[in-house]
C-alpha cells in the first residue's frame, strides 16, 4: 500500500512544484493580501500588531481557497481522475494523499512565509510563533474542508468562486479557534493549549468529514 | 410503507392534491388564531412595549429555519441511502423556503435589535450562526442552479447538506467560544421557563402555523418542482425527436 500511496503524493507534489508554480503564486498572493490590508485600516502599528494573527489567518483561509479548485479538476480534464477512481484503490486515501500532496505544495509555503509576513504587521516574536504554530496545525484543515468544495464543483467550468462561497461557512470554527488561540498566546485572555488543542481536534475531525465526503461527490461526479 | 408508495411522482402528486387544500386551510386558521393572539389578546411588554410584538414572528421563523435544514438533511439521507427519487425533489424546493425563514429571522431581529438594543446588528453568538446558516442555504441554492442534471445537482448538493449537517454543531459551538471571548457582555434574551403562559400561547399557535406554512410551501414547491422536471424531460424528448428531421432534410442538398 505504501508504495502506490508514496508514488501518488510524488506525482502530485511534482505536479503542483512545476506547473505554474502554485506555491509561489499563493505564497504571493498571501503576500498581496496581508499588504492591502494596512491600505484600508491605516498604518498605525499599534492596531496592525493587534489584529495581525487575524489578518495572517484571512490571508492564508482566502489564499487556500483560491489555489484548491486545481486540486481534482486537472486530474479530471486530462482522465487521470477516472483511473484513479477505476484502479480499486479506496478513493477516501487518494483524496487524502491528494490533499497533503497539495497542502505540502501550497499550504506549507504559506506556513513558512507567515513568520516574514509578522515582521510587516509588528507582530511581536511570541506571537509570530504562536501564529506559525497556528497556521502550522490549522492549514491542513481548510485544505481538507476546500477539498470537499473542490469535489462538489469539480465537473463545473467555473467552480472557483463557488467553491469559496461553500468552503467559508465550514472554514469558521477553523478560523475562529486558529485567531483566538495566536491571541491566547499573546495576550491570554485564556490558556494557550485550550484552544489550540480544539484546532488540533478540528483538523483531525476535517481529516476523517473531508476525505470521505469529497471521495462520495468524486463518485457522482464520474458517473 | 407509505414512504415507498410515494416514491411514484404521480401517486405524490396525486396526495398532495387530497391534502394541500386542508393543510392550506388549517394553516390560514392558526394563522388567523395566532395574529389576532398575537396582537390583540398578548399583552405589551411593561418595557418593551409594543416591540414585543414582532416576537410572534421572530421565533417561529428562527425555529423553522432550523427545521429546515432537518428537514434537507433527512431528504439527503434519502437522497444517498435510499436513493428516493423524490428525496432530492423535497431537499431542493425546501433550500428557498429556509433561506426565506432564515432572512426573515435576521430581519425581524434586526427591526426588534434597533429600539431594544439600539443597533441593528450585534455579532452576538446567536445571531452570527444564524447568519453562517443563511450563507449557506444560498450556497446550496447555487450549488443547485449551477449544475444542469437534477440528478447530479441533487446527490452534490445532499453531500453538502449533510457535511453542513456535521458542521452545525460545531459551529455553533465554535461561535459562542467566540463570542464569550470577545464580548463578555451579553445582550437581554428571554430564558426558557419565565416566559409568561399569556405570551406563551400565542408564540406556540404562531409556532404551529409556521410550521403548518411550512409544510403547504414545501408541498407546493415539491410538486412544481417535478411538474418542472416532466417539462424538461419532454422538451428534451421533443428536442430529439425533432433532430434527425434538419438533419434529414439537409443531406440532399449535400
Amino acid at each position: 500500500m505504501t508504495s502506490w500511496a508514496m508514488a501518488l503524493f510524488q506525482r502530485d507534489l511534482r505536479l503542483s512544484v512545476r506547473v505554474g508554480g502554485s506555491a509561489l503564486v499563493g505564497v504571493l498572493f498571501f503576500l498581496a493580501v496581508v499588504t492591502v490590508i494596512p491600505f484600508g485600516v491605516g498604518p498605525d502599528l499599534n492596531l496592525l500588531a493587534r489584529i495581525g494573527p487575524a489578518i495572517l489567518w484571512i490571508g492564508a483561509l482566502l489564499a487556500t481557497l483560491l489555489g484548491l479548485d486545481r486540486l481534482f479538476q486537472a486530474d479530471r480534464d486530462d482522465g487521470t481522475l477516472d483511473l484513479m477512481l477505476m484502479a480499486g484503490r479506496p478513493l477516501e486515501l487518494v483524496v487524502l494523499i491528494k490533499c497533503l500532496a497539495h497542502w505540502t505544495a501550497t499550504g506549507l509555503p504559506l506556513v513558512v512565509a507567515a513568520p516574514v509576513l509578522g515582521i510587516f504587521l509588528n507582530l511581536d516574536p511570541v506571537s509570530m510563533a504562536a501564529v506559525t504554530a497556528t497556521l502550522l496545525v490549522g492549514t491542513p484543515a481548510l485544505t481538507l474542508i476546500g477539498a470537499i468544495g473542490a469535489s462538489l464543483t469539480v465537473s463545473l467550468r467555473r467552480g472557483g468562486l463557488l467553491l469559496a462561497v461553500l468552503g467559508v461557512p465550514l472554514a469558521i470554527p477553523v478560523l475562529i479557534f486558529g485567531v483566538s488561540s495566536a491571541d491566547a498566546a499573546i495576550r491570554d485572555p485564556v490558556p494557550f493549549l485550550t484552544p489550540f488543542l480544539i484546532l488540533c481536534a478540528l483538523s483531525l475531525i476535517a481529516a476523517v468529514i473531508g476525505p470521505i465526503a469529497s471521495a462520495t461527490a468524486l463518485r457522482f461526479a464520474s458517473d | 410503507m407509505a414512504f415507498w408508495d410515494y416514491a411514484n411522482p404521480t401517486r405524490f402528486l396525486r396526495f398532495v392534491q387530497a391534502v394541500l387544500p386542508w393543510l392550506t386551510g388549517l394553516c390560514l386558521l392558526f394563522f388567523a388564531v395566532g395574529l389576532y393572539m398575537s396582537f390583540f389578546v398578548a399583552p405589551e411588554d411593561y418595557q418593551q412595549g409594543d416591540t414585543v410584538r414582532i416576537m410572534y414572528i421572530h421565533v417561529p421563523a428562527a425555529w423553522l429555519c432550523m427545521m429546515c435544514y432537518s428537514v434537507m438533511t433527512l431528504s439527503s439521507i434519502g437522497t444517498l441511502v435510499w436513493k428516493h427519487p423524490l428525496a432530492d425533489v423535497s431537499a431542493k424546493s425546501a433550500a428557498p423556503i429556509g433561506a426565506a425563514f432564515t432572512f426573515m429571522a435576521l430581519v425581524t431581529g434586526a427591526l426588534w435589535g434597533k429600539p431594544m438594543w439600539g443597533t441593528y446588528w450585534v455579532w452576538d453568538a446567536r445571531l452570527t450562526s444564524v447568519l453562517v446558516l443563511f450563507i449557506m442555504y444560498l450556497g446550496l441554492m447555487t450549488l443547485w442552479r449551477t449544475m444542469e442534471d437534477p440528478i447530479k445537482a441533487g446527490k452534490a448538493a445532499a453531500v453538502l447538506t449533510l457535511v453542513g449537517a456535521l458542521n452545525l454543531p460545531i459551529i455553533k459551538f465554535s461561535v459562542d467560544w467566540w463570542n464569550t471571548l470577545h464580548q463578555p457582555a451579553s445582550v437581554m434574551r428571554f430564558d426558557g421557563p419565565t416566559i409568561h403562559p399569556d405570551i406563551l400561547w400565542p408564540l406556540l399557535v404562531m409556532a404551529v402555523a409556521f410550521t403548518l406554512m411550512f409544510f403547504v410551501l414545501h408541498l407546493m414547491a415539491m410538486r412544481n418542482e417535478i411538474l418542472r422536471r416532466r417539462v424538461r424531460a419532454l422538451r428534451m424528448r421533443a428536442a430529439s425527436a425533432a433532430q434527425p428531421a434538419p438533419a434529414g432534410a439537409a443531406q440532399p442538398a449535400e
